[in-house]
């Protein structure tokens, strides 16, 4: 579930400044569920992404009387979040970051899947199978890749949003998530130009 | 359906533009010469469309992404919130 309804008025702000439990607990309502998407999609495993986003509101809590509003809330928010399940990525293999790294400067693949699967009627498109298959393609980018991918198209911030979660800059957001794009989409291409190509449609 | 290797060196060109393209981010010079070529190259015209998809299957997937309520509880829990428990 994404954020988009999250808005706040100054007067929510001044008690979850003054960490009151009913302000928290309604901002814990409004924001856990795309917090915990956003995690899950980013470790890849439903116990981490529980650590996480209890670690991540712990965070918040402590730090709502420090928050001074120079990004927005939900910013600030995906911004503990993501520095949360980064971090434990990093402890779980730190020697993956750095040719993830290097992978994201390479020259941008063409397109080789040029199949048009865009005719296939969405109940068909969306079953169980695809949604494994659209889960399995998201893991297969790196994490800079993914996160960004998973920050603008997943969760809709904006450029500057996510640049400002994932420390990097607007430019570095946009090639990022031009490479995710396209590999997303080749990966899926393959799948539904085979699923065409074999008639096969499962339910 | 067949499909076939997409290596033109226009097309390549084109491809760094096609994100801010979808995103309605593109000056409105190069969008009039991006669509120009589209109208001639079936191949783009198919990875612009099926780029487009793609990201809307993750949308839709996502609508239906919720925190599970066991999940939910023990955040709750964590937190001293259960009273708040919807």
């Amino acid at each position: 579930m994404s954020m988009k309804q999250l808005s706040l008025d100054e007067q929510d702000l001044s008690l979850l400044r003054a960490q009151d439990r009913e302000a928290f607990a309604g901002l814990v309502e409004a924001t856990s569920s795309a917090l915990y998407s956003l995690l899950l999609r980013i470790l890849n495993d439903e116990q981490d992404a529980e650590d996480c986003l209890q670690e991540t509101y712990i965070k918040v809590f402590a730090a709502l009387p420090s928050f001074e509003g120079r990004s927005s809330l939900k910013t600030w928010l995906f911004r503990i979040a993501t520095n949360e399940a980064l971090m434990l990525i990093r402890k779980r293999k730190p020697q993956v970051q750095l040719t993830e790294i290097d992978r994201e400067d390479d020259d941008l693949d063409a397109p080789v899947e040029i199949v048009d699967w865009c005719c296939i009627p969405e109940p068909e498109l969306m079953n169980s199978e695809t949604r494994k298959k659209l889960d399995e393609a998201i893991q297969h980018l790196s994490v800079g890749l993914r996160t960004a991918f998973l920050l603008r198209d997943i969760q809709g911030l904006s450029g500057e949003e996510t640049a400002a979660i994932m420390d990097i800059s607007v430019d570095n957001v946009k090639t990022r998530l031009l490479r995710a794009r396209l590999k997303l989409r080749e990966e899926l291409s393959v799948y539904f130009g085979e699923r065409l190509t074999h008639g096969n449609q499962t339910t | 359906m067949a499909t076939k290797q997409h290596n033109q060196s226009d097309c390549q060109e084109y491809l760094q533009q096609i994100s801010d393209y979808i995103d309605g981010d593109l000056r409105p010079e190069l969008c009039a010469k991006l669509e120009k070529h589209m109208s001639g190259c079936t191949n783009c015209t198919v990875v612009v469309n099926t780029l487009k998809r793609t990201i809307e299957l993750y949308q839709v997937e996502e609508d239906s992404t919720d925190l599970p309520e066991d999940a939910k509880k023990r955040l709750y829990s964590r937190l001293s919130l259960d009273d708040f428990l919807k």
